[in-house]
């Protein structure tokens, strides 16, 4: 129960990489490492979130509040690799519509 | 209205750190009453935003409380209570706040960032109750695949 992020930056693209659970636990430290990275001008984020086996209201809390501040600068964020489960979390709430999710992938995944 | 069959309670300190625990034990009980792994997920969804609001509510207040989780198996479904016995939060200014997003009605910088536990719950599950006195219990219940005909309230998740 826990969460591991990766930051890799080449070419004036923000690659992160999730991997565990997203909580009230987790989300914290989440937040503590994006929102920095989110406030830079024109930022790229793509975040991977293929191991990412759970998420409830709080990551979807961070991605709000990151999604704002990138967009603020003239950035922008796609989530990739969004599970079957996460994607339907972003569907329900209404997020799908607003937010790039799994664009570029071949779309769901069991 | 059935007895249940078997009652488990648990309690935690409500801190986020322990919301991942309850979350394991609601899919295990889940899984050994027979949900579904689309109904487990939901379960797991929704007692962690139960617990999580339980668990900020009393961080906010700089209280040191309990969240008591109960759960109870019957033949046809679970029904799982989750209490905060700190002071209580404005639950209609909550209510306010809930409800998906809506990209005709919200531009982008308006977006909040937080109030969509309760919807979560309130849309994963088959039924919810909320009871506001000491501290706040949400109620909620969900029904084994097939078990609730009369009511016709079941949606079917694509």
């Amino acid at each position: 129960m826990n969460i591991k992020i990766e930051v890799m930056e080449h070419d004036n693209l923000l690659e992160v990489t999730l991997a565990g659970e997203i909580d009230a636990y987790t989300a914290p430290k989440l937040r503590e490492t994006l929102f920095p990275l989110s406030e830079q001008e024109q930022v790229n984020m793509v975040v991977d979130l293929t191991d990412v086996g759970y998420m409830d209201s709080t990551g979807l809390g961070v991605f709000v509040g990151v999604f704002k501040s990138i967009r603020s600068k003239d950035g922008d964020l796609k989530l990739i690799g969004l599970s079957r489960r996460l994607i339907r979390l972003f569907e329900i709430t209404g997020l799908a519509e607003i937010m790039d999710i799994n664009s570029q992938n071949e779309g769901e995944k069991e | 209205m059935s007895q249940p069959y078997d009652y488990i309670e648990m309690k935690i300190p409500a801190k986020p750190e322990y919301v991942g625990v309850i979350r394991l034990t609601a899919s295990g009980i889940a899984g050994r009453m027979g949900f579904s792994y689309d109904e487990i997920e939901d379960l797991k969804i929704a007692v962690s935003e139960a617990c999580t609001n339980a668990a900020q509510h009393a961080y906010k207040s700089q209280e040191k409380g309990e969240v008591s989780i109960g759960y109870s198996l019957y033949k046809d479904r679970l029904e799982i209570i989750v209490a905060d016995r700190g002071t209580s939060f404005d639950l209609q200014e909550l209510r306010k706040k809930i409800g998906p997003y809506d990209q005709e009605k919200e531009s982008i910088e308006y977006m909040r960032e937080g109030g969509l536990g309760l919807y979560l719950i309130e849309t994963l599950m088959d039924e919810v109750e909320f009871h506001h006195n000491e501290g706040v219990t949400v109620l909620m219940t969900k029904y084994l695949e097939g078990e609730k005909v009369e009511s016709g309230a079941k949606t079917i998740s694509p």
